[in-house]
């Protein structure tokens, strides 16, 4: 074949490709908004699942998530932080470091669900806590801090070395340096990051089965202890998430309109989701221009 | 003042050096624990490998159990290989696209489109295969719809992002220079693309992201299993169901009593997976060093 | 002793390494108090390394290794006990890019004395700002961004903040060649102020910059010193053929 029509077919299969990936996009998008929104109202939001009848709504697993994502974040700031302070200002090149990295690579790949199975026996049977909040946000923690350690890193180092080298020629320790000069000029790229981060959090359902468990007790949205088995607060009770119900309900089929609720619960989800990329992206940029503006 | 230096350059130090041990130190217990388990199958319980490994029949309740893991091993493959083999050309096609055909606006839409991708929750991606490519494959290919091919679909679309951005930033290395100049020599566009770009600048770097895909179908649970059918059976066509790792680990490990020869051989599948990370670390890393020369 | 005392910095046999690179090779050098000195030379020839040897930022750098003496304040400062963070106070330090911190004007110059534990951190800014001629241009905006100022208004920002400390010695490596020429100026202007009571030793490319400020010259080529004379001497009846050769503009 001559080559310019091998150019005309291949530049011809390059569009195809590329208008296919984004229809997927917004067909999967728009299926998933417009059957979503054909069951989310308020009470579908606020109100608990039903066991058997339909109606359920999914106001307990949505508090779940989002519980679990600020208890896990609660967790992963301060070590990510920690860490990838440690792999950008202070790690020599050593034995040590390598096993830093290799373990960051290694958590980062992970299947999610051999993090749960981990987790199961770790959290939920060595240290007792039972399917729990808390054992879902250590589980969830083991693939989240690998990544809040590359943001936390990466972002320290794109911070101009001439910030560092000002204020050591100032006489200032190496520590305060990193506290009080770096960290600040990092932070919209270490926040832009955690926020995407909680985005696959907020998604995640292997890592849970096991660990935060299948079930959710009867909340009671009066009571704020940190200690009463219907409280939501209570770190120690089991809490399904929104993914995990999503794909419960469509594997066991004991509710009739599992179907529905589950394109509710996904619509969601996937609005969350998106929410936290935009929110990312645009917190971002202003973050930027505040910096940068006149 | 220097005692005072001394201490707090320390303290920094130890507390940040504490904070990245851990991440050891959780690597480390992970494969403690799930080999001491994983491997427990086969001397506490006695399997024999080869039969975990080769043997095709899985009854682990039938006494003696027949602990033949071989199906969901295939089904594992199986899946990752046929997603690897749609999502490349795909993922590649489109990095192409964005760094080479279209820089301008093709970029500004797909990028975002397909960071959206990335972030879209693997049970969303799970519950669309089952309410949608599920009923089109029962209702215009033939057989259930649960089948190996619904898994590959599914998770092409979920290994996509991947391939295409890790493609796309190694196409973006290649040198300005080097297309210039096979454009100036004449060349047309396509065959500056496959002959520079494709096959000698980026090849290693599209591989490492054809295994990065690879690693993340090979690891996902929930969705698959939602839409492959869950039978322990070597599957003979792309529409008969079969069955994964994961998705055994995912619907058995609740339904098992811990300890027993079933859910330790549960825990044995965990080992696999865990090994095959490594295997995918180590070929990233390989492909990785051989790019670099 | 008594040349130490009428002298801000000595340099003896100041050699440094970068791995097996010698970058700078046996410098013997005397900065007297209350001058400005420049130092001169073709791009690569070690001024750079040698500027920030001075306050021990190559220390900063793995892999370097500073031997010889540097005498400051009646001691060596090029030994392993040196305590840095005292050293730096009093050496300060301005580079060629103004390097602002992200931080408001005000915490630009109060940041350095506030982690030092110095009072009166209002009157410091101000007459630091006085001093390094911004404080009528950013008294109204001591709270905005130090990044919303102009390019010349943060590099005389850089160095009120080095004023800050209540250094000795100013070590500046090229620092106007990023600005126009109505900040170098300014620039200049400031720094003949400045000598009176600084020690000043500045790296540059320009050479009627060296000639109009400057007290002496030095000057370098691969890492070693070629000449060192007043700035009049050495740019009217330079002894070296290189350095010549340099000045002329007959070099590489
Ligand atoms: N961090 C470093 N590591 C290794 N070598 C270095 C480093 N910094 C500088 N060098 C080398 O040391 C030599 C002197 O460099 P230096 O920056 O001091 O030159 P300079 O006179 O300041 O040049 P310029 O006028 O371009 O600023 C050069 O050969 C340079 O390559
Ligand atoms: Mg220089």
């Amino acid at each position: 074949m001559n080559p310019k029509t091998t150019d005309r077919i291949a530049t011809f299969v390059l569009y195809t490709i590329a208008f296919l990936i984004v229809s997927v996009l917004f067909g999967l998008l728009a299926y998933i908004l417009y059957h979503g929104f054909q069951r989310i109202d308020l009470q579908f939001i606020t109100s608990p699942p039903e066991t058997m009848k339909a109606g359920g709504g999914i106001g307990p697993q949505l508090f779940n998530s989002l519980y679990l994502l600020v208890l896990t974040l609660i967790i992963t700031i301060p070590l990510g932080l920690g860490g990838g302070i440690y792999l950008a200002e202070y790690a020599p090149k050593n034995k040590v470091t390598d096993a830093i990295r290799l373990s960051i690579e290694v958590l980062s790949s992970l299947p999610s669900i051999v993090v749960g199975l981990f987790g199961l026996m770790v959290f939920v049977n060595v240290m007792g806590w039972g399917f729990s909040i808390l054992s879902g946000a250590c589980a969830l923690t083991v693939f989240n801090l690998p990544l809040l350690v590359r943001v936390v890193e990466e972002s320290l180092r794109s911070v101009p070395r001439e910030q560092k080298e000002a204020s050591l020629a100032m006489g200032i320790s190496h520590w305060t340096t990193i506290r009080k000069v770096l960290l600040p000029v990092a932070l919209p790229g270490i926040i832009t990051g955690t926020i995407l981060a909680s985005g696959r959090i907020f998604g995640e359902a292997a890592a849970l089965l096991f660990t935060a468990g299948m079930s959710s007790p009867d909340l009671n949205f009066s009571d704020w202890s940190f200690t009463t088995p219907v409280s939501p607060l209570n770190p120690f009770r089991p809490a399904e998430t929104l993914a995990v119900h999503i794909w419960k309900v469509n594997s066991e089929g004991l509710i009739p309109d599992a179907r529905a609720v589950a394109d509710g619960a996904s619509a969601i989800l996937v609005l969350t989701v998106l929410f936290f990329n935009l929110f990312a992206r645009w917190f971002g940029r202003w973050i930027y221009k505040r910096l940068t503006a006149s | 003042m220097r005692q005072r230096n001394w201490r707090t350059e320390g303290f920094g130090r130890g507390i940040t050096l504490f904070c990245a041990a851990i991440l050891i130190l959780i690597t480390l217990s992970i494969v403690y624990f799930i080999a001491s388990k994983g491997l427990s199958t086969f001397f506490l319980n006695g399997v024999s490998l080869t039969e975990f490994l080769t043997g095709t029949t899985w009854n682990p309740d039938a006494d003696p159990g027949k602990f033949g893991a071989l199906p969901f091993i295939m089904g594992s493959f199986l899946v990752t290989v046929g997603a690897a083999l749609l999502a490349a050309p795909l993922g590649i096609g489109a990095a192409i696209f964005m760094v080479e055909i279209q820089p301008g606006w093709g970029q500004k839409i797909l990028q975002p489109v397909v960071e959206l991708l990335v972030g879209i929750p693997s049970v969303v991606y799970g519950f669309v295969g089952l309410s949608v490519i599920v009923p089109f494959l029962r209702n215009n290919v033939g057989g259930l719809g649960f089948s190996l091919l619904a898994g590959i679909l599914v998770l092409t679309v979920m290994i996509l992002p991947t391939v295409t951005s890790l493609s796309t930033d190694a196409i973006r290395r290649v040198p300005r220079d080097l297309k210039e100049a096979s454009l100036a020599l004449g060349a047309t566009r396509w065959q500056t693309i496959w002959k520079i770009i494709i096959l000698r600048s980026s090849l290693p770097g599209l591989l490492m992201a054809i295994i990065m895909g690879m690693a993340r179908a090979f690891g996902e649970a929930l969705a698959v299993q939602m839409v492959i059918g869950n039978t322990p059976l070597v599957p003979k066509s792309l529409l008969e169901p079969a069955n994964t790792l994961t998705s055994a680990i995912t619907l058995n490990m609740g339904n098992t009593i811990a300890g027993s020869a079933y859910n330790n051989a549960l825990w044995s599948m965990g080992l696999l997976l865990l090994l095959m990370t490594f295997v995918f670390i180590l070929l990233i890393r390989y492909v990785g060093r051989k790019g670099q020369m | 002793m008594d040349s130490l005392q009428k002298n801000g910095l000595i340099t003896e046999e100041l050699n440094v390494y970068y791995g097996t690179n010698h970058a700078v090779k046996d410098i013997n050098l005397t900065f007297p108090k209350h001058t400005v000195s420049a130092l001169i030379g073709p791009s690569g020839c070690g001024k750079s390394t040698y500027l920030r040897s001075l306050n021990r930022m190559n220390d900063l750098v793995e892999g370097t290794r500073v031997t010889g003496k540097i005498w400051f304040e009646g001691h060596d400062i090029n030994d392993q006990g040196e305590d840095l963070q005292q050293l730096r106070r009093r050496i300060g330090m301005v580079w060629q890019k103004p390097n602002p911190f992200f931080k408001s004007v005000y915490e630009n110059v109060a940041f350095a004395p506030r982690y030092h534990g110095m009072k009166n951190l209002d009157e410091i800014v101000e007459s630091c700002l006085r001093k390094a001629a911004l404080w009528d241009e950013v008294k109204d905006r001591l709270k905005d961004s130090a990044l919303a100022l102009s390019g010349g208004q943060q590099q005389r920002l850089c160095i009120a903040r080095t004023l800050a400390l209540g250094p000795s010695v100013l070590l500046l490596d090229e620092p106007t060649s990023a600005l126009d020429p109505i900040s170098t100026a300014k620039i200049e202007e400031l720094m003949f102020d400045l000598k009176k009571d600084y020690t000043i030793i500045m790296v540059t490319h320009n050479m009627q910059q060296a000639a109009r400020i400057s007290d002496q010259t030095a000057f370098f080529l691969l890492g070693e010193l070629i000449e060192v004379d007043q700035t009049k001497r050495l740019f009217t009846n330079p002894k070296q053929k290189k350095t010549e050769d340099y000045i002329t503009g007959r070099f590489g």
